[in-house]
C-alpha cells in the first residue's frame, strides 16, 4: 500500500505528460486528480497502520547501488515522520490538483502542468520515505527539478525563465553542501543507511576529522553541511533569495511547493537526522541562528512588499525560520507540528490569494485592490481563517504550533533559544501586522481598482472554493486535535523512534514551567500586531505614506529586500558573467579558436601565400632553384658518411 | 710535349675567356660571335686529344648550323640593345657562392677519382684490336653496327625538330595567292558553271 | 707538363660553371639563356670525349655525337619557340616573361 502511495503520483504523471494529448485536458485532470485522491484517501489509511505498528518499518523495493562501500536500495522507511509528511504532502497535493482545474481552465498546456504537479509529489514522497541519503538526494533533486520546471510553466515569459534559474541556481549551491554533507557521513559511517548511521552516531561523538587543512568535529561539520542543504531548499537566509522571485509561477505551484511541501523538505531533513544532529550541538546553535534570523528578516520584509503573493512568499520564508529555530532546541516535534498546520493555512492562503487574482483578472498588485468583500465571500472567508492561524489567534491551528515553538525556545534555557525567541516574538508582531495589512488593502476600504475590473470581478468556481473550504478545516481542527498527540504529553508514543531527542536537550517537557507572561507574549503581540494594521489601513490610511515618507530610507531597505539581491550581484553574478565573458572571448575565442582552427588555418594560407612567391614565373628563378638543389645533393654525397 | 702543353693551356684559356664573355656581353650578337669562338677552341682541344673527327663535327655542325641559327634569330628579333639591366648586381653574390661551390665540388671530385680496378674489361668498345686505325674509321665501326638503334633515334630526333621548327613558324601571309591543286581538282560543275536565261536585246547581268 | 685527364675534366667543369651562371645570371634576354644551354652541352661533350679517349672506350665519343646532335635539335626548336613568342608579345626580355607565375 505505500508503495502504490508513492507511486500513484508518478504514474498520473507519466500518463498525463506523454499522453495529455490523446486524453485531452479533461482526461488529464482526471487521471492526476484522482491518483492524488486515491493516494490521499491510502495515506490516511496507511497513518492509522503505522500508528498501530513498531516503526521504523523498511520495505525494500529494488537494488540500485552496489560499488565498492556503497550498498543502496530502492525503499520505503515506515515510520511517524515520514507517516506525518505523507499526510501533508497528499492532501494538499490534491487540494491544489482539484485548486489547479478551476484555476488553470483558460490555459493552453494543462495536461503539462498536472503531470508536473503529479510528477513533483512523486518526488517528494520519494524524499520523505527515504531509508538512506541516496534516495534522499535524489528526492531532493527531483523537487528542485520540478521546482524549476513549474515556476518557468509559462516559458514565453522572460521573467519566468529568469526566476527559474535562480531558483535552481541558489538550490544547488544549496545542493552542494548536501553533497558535501553526504560525502562526509560516507566517510564518517561508512555507510549511507539511515538505520546504520542512526545507530552509529553516539559513537562518533567528539572525533575529529580533517577539513579543508582543519581539525574539526565529524558529526557537527556532516551535520552543518548539510543544513546547507536545507538552507537552500527552505529559503532560509543567505539562500532565500529565489523564493520571492519563484512567485513568478502558476499560484497552483506556490501554494504546493513553496508554502506546504518543497520548502519544508529541509525541516523534514533536520528532523528525519534529529539522531545526528541531537549530538552535534554546534550544527544545532547554527541551526537556530539562522532559523531566527530569518524569521525577523523575512517578516520585516514582508510589511513593506505589495505583491499579494510576494508578501505570503515571504511569510513563507519567515515561518520555515521559526521551525528551523524550534529544531535546534532539540523541538523536532515542534517543527514538525508546525510544518503541518503552516502547510494548511499557508497552502490556503496562496490558494486564496489565487482566488482573488483570479478573479481581479489577473491583477496582483493589493495598491490596487480594495473593497472586495462582498464579491468575493468565501473567500474572503477562508482568507481570514488562514491570516488568523498564521498571526497565532487562539482556536486556529496556528496559535499551538506556533505558540509552542516560542515556549520552546524560551524552555531551553540556551542562548540560541534565548535569540530565537526574542526574535521570534518581535516576528510574531511583524507576521499578524503584514498579513492582517494584506487582507485589508485586499477586502476592504473603497475599491482602488478600475471600474471595469470591479465589474468583473467574481468569486471563484466552486472546484476552486472546496479545496479553500477543505484547508480552512484543516487550518482550524488540526491545533486543537493534534496538539497532545504531537507535542503533548503523549508524544513519545506518537512519534516512537523516528525523531530522538536526548532527555538533556529535551525542551518540550519544560515547557509547564515557562513565565505566564513569557507564554502570553507572542498572542499579545499578534494581537497588536492586528490592531496595529486596522489602525493603519482601516481607520487612517493616511499614516504609512506619512511613516513611509519619513522614515524613507528604512521604507527603501524593507522595500528592496535589505539589498541581498544587490549585493549578491554585485559580489557573484558579475564577476561570475564578466569571468564567462572573459573566459569566452579571450579563453575559447582568442587561444583556443586562435590556435586552433582560426590560427591552424590562418597559418596554412600565410604558409602557402609564401610558398607560391617561388612560383614567379622567370625561367632563370627555377634554373636557379634546380641549381641549387644540384648542389645540395651533389654535396650531401660528397659528405664523408 | 711541351707544345702540346701550351697549346692545351692556349686553347683551355681561350674557350674559357669566351665562355665568360658569351655571358656577359652586352651586344648580343657580340655574345654569338663568342659563342662561336668557344666552340672552335673546344674543337681545338679535341684535336690536341687526338679525337679530329668530332672535333671537325663540332666545327661543322655547332659552328655552321647552331651558331648561324642564332645569328639569324638576333638579327630577325628586335632586340633592344638598350643595355644591362639593374637586378644583375642584385643576384650576382648569391649565384656566385652557388656557382663556385659547384665548380669545386665538380673539381674535388676530379681530383679523388679512382680507376675500377678490373676497367678494361667493362669497357664497351674498345679498340683493341692494335690496329691504327682513323678517328673516323673506329667512331664509324661502331655506330653502324653496335649504336645503330641509337644512330636512327637520332635522326629520328633530327627530323621531328625540324618539323617542329616548321610547324611553330610558319605563317601564312593573306595577300599572296597561291594555287591550292586539290582544291582546283576537286571543283564541281555547280561551281563552275552558271545557266542564266538571258532576254532579248538586254545583256546578260 | 703532362696534360691529364684531370685538366681537360677541370676545363669541362668550369665552360659548366659558365654555362650555369649564364643561365640565372642574365638579365637581358632569352637568347643569351639559350647559349648559356650551348656552352654546358659542350662541356659535357668535351667531359665524355675526354673519358673516352683515357679510357680506350669509343662510346664517349658515340655519345659525344648523340650530344652534338640533340643539342642542335634542341636549339632549333628552342629558337623558334623564341620567335613565335616574340611575334606574340614583342619582347623577349627575361623579365617580362612571367607567365607561369602561380
Amino acid at each position: 500500500m505505500a508503495a502504490a502511495i508513492v507511486f500513484l503520483p508518478l504514474l498520473a504523471a507519466v500518463i498525463a505528460g506523454f499522453f495529455g494529448r490523446v486524453i485531452g485536458d479533461r482526461g488529464a485532470q482526471l487521471v492526476t486528480c484522482g491518483a492524488l485522491l486515491l493516494s490521499a484517501v491510502l495515506g490516511v489509511l496507511l497513518f492509522r497502520d503505522i500508528l498501530a505498528s513498531e516503526n521504523p518499518q523498511v520495505i525494500p523495493l529494488a537494488t540500485w547501488i552496489v560499488a565498492g562501500g556503497v550498498d543502496v536500495t530502492w525503499s520505503l522507511r515506515l515510520d511517524t515522520l515520514s507517516g506525518v509528511m505523507i499526510l501533508v504532502v497528499t492532501i494538499v497535493s490534491s487540494m491544489v490538483h482539484v485548486y489547479s482545474i478551476g484555476y488553470m481552465a483558460e490555459d493552453p498546456s494543462i495536461p503539462r502542468f498536472m503531470a508536473y504537479l503529479s510528477l513533483f509529489t512523486f518526488f517528494m514522497l520519494a524524499l520523505v520515505t527515504a531509508n538512506d541519503f541516496v534516495q534522499l538526494f535524489f528526492g531532493w533533486e527531483g523537487v528542485g527539478l520540478m521546482s524549476y520546471l513549474l515556476i518557468g510553466f509559462w516559458y514565453d515569459r522572460p521573467s519566468a525563465n529568469a526566476a527559474a534559474i535562480k531558483a535552481f541556481v541558489v538550490n544547488r549551491v544549496g545542493d552542494f553542501g548536501f553533497s558535501l554533507g553526504i560525502y562526509a557521513t560516507f566517510v564518517i559511517f561508512g555507510s549511507l543507511d539511515f538505520g546504520t548511521v542512526f545507530g552509529a552516531a553516539p559513537n562518533v561523538v567528539g572525533a575529529k576529522m580533517e577539513f579543508l587543512g582543519w581539525q574539526v568535529d565529524k558529526l557537527p561539520l556532516a551535520c552543518i553541511l548539510l543544513f546547507i542543504g536545507a538552507m537552500g531548499k527552505s529559503a532560509q537566509i543567505p539562500l532565500h533569495t529565489w523564493l520571492p522571485d519563484a512567485m513568478e509561477g502558476p499560484t497552483p505551484v506556490s501554494a504546493l511547493i513553496h508554502a506546504a511541501t518543497m520548502v519544508t523538505a529541509g525541516v523534514f531533513m533536520v528532523a528525519r537526522l534529529s539522531p545526528m544532529f541531537e549530538y552535534a550541538s554546534t550544527a544545532l546553535g547554527v541551526v537556530g541562528v539562522i532559523g531566527g534570523t530569518t524569521a525577523i528578516f523575512a517578516a520585516s520584509i514582508g510589511m513593506a512588499q505589495n505583491d499579494i503573493k510576494r508578501v505570503i512568499a515571504w511569510s513563507t520564508c519567515s515561518q520555515l525560520g521559526y521551525m528551523f529555530a524550534a529544531a535546534a532546541v532539540s523541538a523536532y516535534a515542534a517543527a514538525i507540528f508546525h510544518l503541518f498546520s503552516h502547510a494548511f493555512f499557508k497552502g490556503l492562503l496562496f490558494l486564496c490569494s489565487g482566488s482573488v487574482i483570479h478573479g481581479m483578472g489577473g491583477e496582483q498588485d493589493m495598491r490596487r485592490m480594495g473593497g472586495l468583500w462582498r464579491k468575493l465571500p468565501w473567500t474572503y472567508g477562508t482568507m481570514w481563517v488562514g491570516a488568523l492561524s498564521l498571526s497565532g489567534i487562539p482556536l486556529f491551528s496556528g496559535y499551538y504550533s506556533k505558540d509552542t515553538i516560542l515556549e520552546a525556545a524560551w524552555a531551553a534555557g540556551t542562548a540560541v533559544g534565548r535569540y530565537a525567541w526574542v526574535l521570534g516574538v518581535a516576528a510574531a508582531f511583524m507576521t499578524a501586522f503584514y498579513i492582517s495589512r494584506l487582507m485589508f488593502m485586499t477586502f476592504h476600504g473603497e475599491p482602488r481598482a478600475g471600474e471595469e475590473t470591479m465589474h468583473h470581478a467574481h468569486e471563484s468556481p466552486w472546484v476552486m472554493l472546496v479545496p479553500l473550504l477543505v484547508l480552512a478545516t484543516g487550518a482550524t481542527v488540526f491545533g486543537f486535535i493534534g496538539f497532545d498527540l504531537f507535542v503533548g504529553p503523549d508524544r513519545a508514543s506518537f512519534w516512537k523512534s523516528s525523531i530522538l531527542v536526548l532527555p538533556q536537550y529535551d525542551s518540550l517537557a519544560k515547557v509547564e514551567e515557562i513565565p505566564q507572561l513569557v507564554r502570553y507574549l507572542p498572542l499579545i503581540c499578534g494581537l497588536l500586531g492586528i490592531a496595529t494594521a486596522y489602525v493603519f489601513y482601516v481607520v487612517d490610511r493616511t499614516i504609512p505614506v506619512r511613516l513611509a515618507s519619513q522614515l524613507r530610507a528604512l521604507y527603501l531597505f524593507l522595500l528592496n529586500k535589505w539589498y541581498f539581491d544587490e549585493l549578491y550581484d554585485w559580489l557573484f553574478v558579475r564577476p561570475a558573467m564578466s569571468i564567462g565573458d572573459g573566459l569566452w572571448k579571450s579563453g575559447d575565442g582568442a587561444v583556443i579558436d586562435g590556435l586552433g582552427p582560426d590560427g591552424v588555418a590562418a597559418v596554412t594560407r600565410d604558409l602557402a601565400r609564401q610558398a607560391s612567391r617561388l612560383q614567379t614565373g622567370y625561367l632563370y628563378h627555377y634554373a636557379f632553384a634546380m641549381m641549387i638543389g644540384l648542389v645540395a645533393f651533389v654535396t650531401w654525397y660528397l659528405l664523408p658518411r | 710535349m711541351i707544345v702540346q702543353a701550351i697549346m692545351f693551356y692556349v686553347f683551355a684559356a681561350l674557350a674559357v675567356a669566351s665562355g665568360v664573355l658569351v655571358v656577359s656581353s652586352r651586344n648580343p650578337v657580340h655574345s654569338v660571335l663568342f659563342l662561336i669562338a668557344a666552340f672552335f677552341n673546344a674543337a681545338g682541344l679535341f684535336v690536341l686529344i687526338g679525337v679530329e673527327f668530332l672535333a671537325m663535327i663540332l666545327v661543322i655542325v655547332y659552328v655552321g648550323a647552331v651558331a648561324v641559327l642564332f645569328l639569324f634569330v638576333v638579327m630577325m628579333l628586335d632586340i633592344d640593345l638598350a643595355g644591362l639591366r639593374s637586378g644583375f648586381v642584385r643576384y650576382l653574390p648569391v649565384g656566385a657562392l652557388v656557382g663556385f661551390i659547384l665548380l669545386a665540388e665538380l673539381i674535388l671530385v676530379i681530383g679523388s677519382w679512382v680507376v675500377v680496378p678490373g676497367m678494361p674489361k667493362l669497357l664497351a668498345a674498345s679498340t683493341a684490336s692494335g690496329v691504327a686505325l682513323t678517328n673516323t674509321r673506329a667512331l664509324g665501326d661502331i655506330l653502324y653496327t653496335r649504336y645503330l638503334f641509337a644512330f636512327q633515334a637520332a635522326g629520328l630526333i633530327l627530323l621531328v625538330a625540324m618539323i617542329g621548327a616548321i610547324v611553330l613558324t610558319l605563317r601564312r601571309r593573306a595577300d599572296v595567292r597561291r594555287q591550292s591543286i586539290s582544291a582546283q581538282l576537286a571543283r564541281t560543275r555547280a561551281q563552275t558553271v552558271e545557266v542564266v536565261k538571258v532576254p532579248i536585246g538586254s545583256g546578260s547581268r | 707538363m703532362l696534360i691529364g685527364l684531370a685538366h681537360y675534366l677541370t676545363v669541362a667543369a668550369i665552360l659548366f660553371t659558365l654555362g650555369i651562371f649564364g643561365i640565372f645570371l642574365n638579365r637581358k634576354n632569352v637568347i643569351i639563356m639559350l647559349m648559356s644551354i650551348e656552352l654546358m652541352l659542350l662541356a659535357v661533350s668535351i667531359n665524355f670525349v675526354a673519358f673516352s679517349v683515357f679510357l680506350g672506350d669509343l662510346v664517349g665519343q658515340a655519345f659525344a655525337m648523340f650530344v652534338l646532335t640533340v643539342a642542335a635539335a634542341e636549339a632549333a626548336i628552342g629558337l623558334a619557340i623564341l620567335v613565335v613568342y616574340f611575334r606574340n608579345r614583342g619582347t623577349i626580355a627575361v623579365e617580362d616573361i612571367n607567365m607561369m607565375k602561380g
